[in-house]
């Protein structure tokens, strides 16, 4: 028991970093430019698709740096040249912008790599396990996903706190319009938040992409995950982003290593009612409903507090 | 006061305004009757069908975002569900013998989508904007996840089925043949139409309006927004519900797609594509993306990409669709400055097309070397034959993209040009642009 507790704690931890590294992204530019990117986590599956070609061709790690840059670049492009042009037609054109970005870019990856999981593999380097507890091998690479994505959020949290730059963009939050008269370049600020929010999200996918899988449709399942997190962490929050993404992350590892059912805890149905729906919510396990745990904390978050967890905002 | 009523209520119609617009209704009728005596072969039948469940489908979508300003991603939920009790009904009325004809069926798929958008609309609907889509978004993958579940009642991947001919006849028709199907899918289009046009047009319908522009006002004046966005989700999942149930009775079979958030994206495509400004939008926005699914699908592998492609210009370039593009045309018109307009726009046409024709060429023969890299290179897209190794269709496609997009982009400021010049004139003559 106290192994099953150490170990999906640490997953857990992990899955919550790598949303965090994608939901801060998504935060920072839905506070500045008020749309909620819909395709941020198609820049989640570049990252991991570029990481794959990029290690393919000059090694794994060239992959960690150049990946994320070239998302990065794309996402710059994207707010450049697309979203401020649907900006003026208001927010609902610019979400579905985004929409309609997030269905090309996955319908472009199928083209370019195919539907089925691309042989994205673990650099030897780190191919070995860091330590065992309790008689299980915890792989390294689990390790340095972890360090890679606290790094990230310590740079980031100094970056905002600590710098000029951090300055001007938590004003820009607040008061674009101040910021514009005080003679800083909003647009810019508004294009490089963007690429780097990307970026960041691109990293997560890069880093992700050997331990998961690698797939065109990693985009379409991580989304609706990465909303539920800002939505139940509060739109714009980012200390609520990341309780929420550490929230999910141990929920849903903590369901999928538990097996317990209504069967297990009251005794099998009476076989009256085997061939009825009751019998499939009496003998499903904790483990099979773990991906709609997320979405079940959604509805009970919007039922006893709609502002998110540290939420300030009515909408 | 006179002045004050003039403006709060619109006039009567006059009885010319009235005959119009009850024989456009009738004309529609007709032209739904007659269309299967002219298109009469199987695929055109099918065809028709799929254009009616979507118009259905696509206007219960609009009542969210045209009318009341709410983008939903999870329609699909009140859709699929809507179909799915509907399979089950048939089957447990065939099963049973009861005295309940086919063509009323639909209406249990309708109240199975009222059901489910009164439980989940309440805590939905709680919040607008940005929210609102993501909880949509959050709630239609809870319900997809949980159709996986349940797998008695959804049937898990394969889906369920069910045989529509087995129920109470009337004027001895079984619903067997799709010419059977498609006057009963024409009969509900019609009245589904009707009843969504009668709703804009109910002070809730214009609430909802309000609610849409400015909740706050709304709010001031003493109604409460968040109920105003309840009783229009309701509603849009009333008739979400009939349009998937007379999907189920077309397909005879519900499976977990039908809730997924494919169906979700491809109503919102429809509705926005058409214009969600106008209530004949989704209409046309239904039946122009049926087409084009059904006919690009025939022209190249690769369409979805070409169908997120335009939906991304349509965002970008005509936020009001398709019905908004030609809407904006009607004051010129009016003004009789069309002409003006006319020339400028056939000569932005030429560079805009050999633009298209310049991305279609090298999507295609990307595609060409991503997918099938070891096939021979002589492929066919939208009718044509090129062979994709050869330099010269490279040189080709290249010239046609970067050309045709310089010479476009002057183009169209010209089309600007020729656009403010017309409208001032109708402006002048006292024609509201």
């Amino acid at each position: 028991m106290l192994e099953l507790i150490v170990i999906s704690t640490l997953n857990g931890v992990l899955f919550g970093m790598l949303l965090f590294l994608m939901a801060s992204g998504l935060t920072v530019i839905f506070s500045m430019l008020g749309v909620l990117n819909f395709a941020h986590a198609s820049f989640y599956m570049l990252g991991a698709f570029f990481g794959f070609q990029i290690s393919r061709w000059f090694g794994f790690w060239p992959a960690l740096l150049i990946a994320p840059l070239l998302a990065g670049a794309i996402g710059a492009g994207v707010e450049r040249f697309g979203l401020r042009r649907v900006h003026r037609n208001g927010h609902v054109a610019e979400l579905l912008f985004t929409f309609g970005l997030a269905f090309v870019i996955e319908e472009i990856v199928q083209i370019i790599w195919g539907k089925s999981p691309v042989d994205f593999r673990i650099p030897p380097v780190l191919d070995f396990s860091a330590f065992t507890i309790f008689s299980t091998n915890y792989p390294a690479y689990k390790m340095f996903m972890l360090l890679v994505s606290i790094a990230i959020f310590a740079a980031l949290l100094i970056v905002l706190k600590k710098t000029r730059i951090g300055l001007i963009v938590q004003a820009a939050l607040t008061h674009p319009h101040m910021v514009g008269h005080l003679g800083h370049n909003v647009g810019r600020i508004f294009m490089l938040v963007f690429g780097v929010g990307t970026a960041l999200a691109a990293v997560a996918g890069v880093i992700a992409g050997p331990a998961l899988v690698t797939q065109a449709n990693m985009a379409g399942l991580l989304g609706p995950i990465l909303f539920v997190v800002v939505v139940v962490g509060g739109l714009g929050s980012l200390p609520g982003a990341f309780v929420a993404s550490l929230l999910i992350g141990l929920v849903q590892t903590f369901a999928v290593s538990m097996n317990g059912s209504l069967s297990g805890a009251f005794g099998p149905l009476s076989p009256d009612y085997a061939s009825t729906w009751l019998a499939d919510i009496w003998s499903v396990t904790i483990a099979q409903i773990a991906p709609i745990m997320p979405y079940v904390l959604l509805v009970l978050i919007l039922i006893f507090r709609p502002m998110g967890l540290l939420g300030t905002r009515e909408t | 006061m006179s002045e004050i009523t003039s403006s709060a209520a619109p006039p009567l119609p006059a009885p010319a305004e009235k005959l119009k617009f009850y024989g456009l209704w009738v004309g529609a009728a007709i032209a739904l009757l007659l269309l299967p005596k002219i298109f009469s072969s199987g695929g055109s039948l099918t065809t028709f069908s799929l254009i009616g469940i979507s118009i259905i489908f696509a206007l219960s979508y609009n009542i969210l975002l045209g009318q009341t300003g709410m983008l939903s991603f999870g329609h699909a939920v009140y859709y699929g569900l809507g179909g799915f009790l509907v399979i089950h009904a048939i089957n447990i009325i065939g099963a049973n013998k009861l005295p309940m004809p086919l063509p009323i069926v639909p209406l249990i798929g309708g109240l199975t989508g009222l059901l489910f958008a009164v439980l989940l609309g309440w805590v939905s609907t709680k919040r607008s904007g940005t929210a609102f889509a993501m909880i949509s978004l959050g709630v239609a993958e809870l319900i997809a996840s949980s159709a996986l579940i349940l797998r008695t009642f959804f049937g898990g991947e394969a889906g369920i089925s069910a045989n529509r001919t087995k129920l109470l006849r009337v004027f001895d028709w079984n619903f067997g043949p799709q010419i059977q199907i498609y006057y009963l899918i024409a009969a509900w289009t019609v009245i589904a139409v009707i009843a969504m046009y009668a709703l804009t047009r109910t002070p809730l319908g214009r609430m909802c309006n309000a609610v849409r522009d400015n909740p706050e006002r709304v709010q001031f004046v003493g109604y409460d927004p968040h109920v105003v966005r309840y009783l229009a989700f309701c509603f849009s999942g009333f008739f979400a519900g009939i349009a998937g149930a007379l999907a189920a009775i077309n397909f005879e079979i519900a499976n977990s797609a039908y809730l997924g958030a494919v169906q979700s994206g491809t109503v919102l495509f429809a509705t926005y594509i058409g214009g969600v400004g106008f209530f004949i939008g989704p209409i046309v926005g239904a039946i122009f993306v049926t087409f084009l699914s059904l006919g690009l699908s025939d022209l190249t592998p690769v369409w979805q990409l070409y169908f997120g492609l335009i939906f991304i210009a349509v965002v970008v370039f005509a936020p009001g669709g398709i019905t908004g593009l030609l809407m904006m045309h009607r004051p010129l018109l009016k003004a009789g400055t069309l002409p003006r307009v006319l020339p400028s726009y056939l000569i932005a046409l030429v560079p805009t097309l050999a633009m298209i024709a310049g991305l279609a060429l090298s999507i295609e023969t990307i595609v060409h070397f991503t997918v099938s890299p070891g096939d021979d290179s002589h492929i066919k897209a939208f009718g044509v034959s090129f062979d994709a190794a050869s330099p010269y269709i490279w040189a080709m496609a290249a010239i046609l993209l970067i050309g045709g997009f310089l010479v476009a982009r002057r183009t169209w400021t010209w089309v600007g040009h020729a656009w403010d010049h017309a409208t001032s004139t109708a402006r002048e003559k006292g024609i509201a642009a």
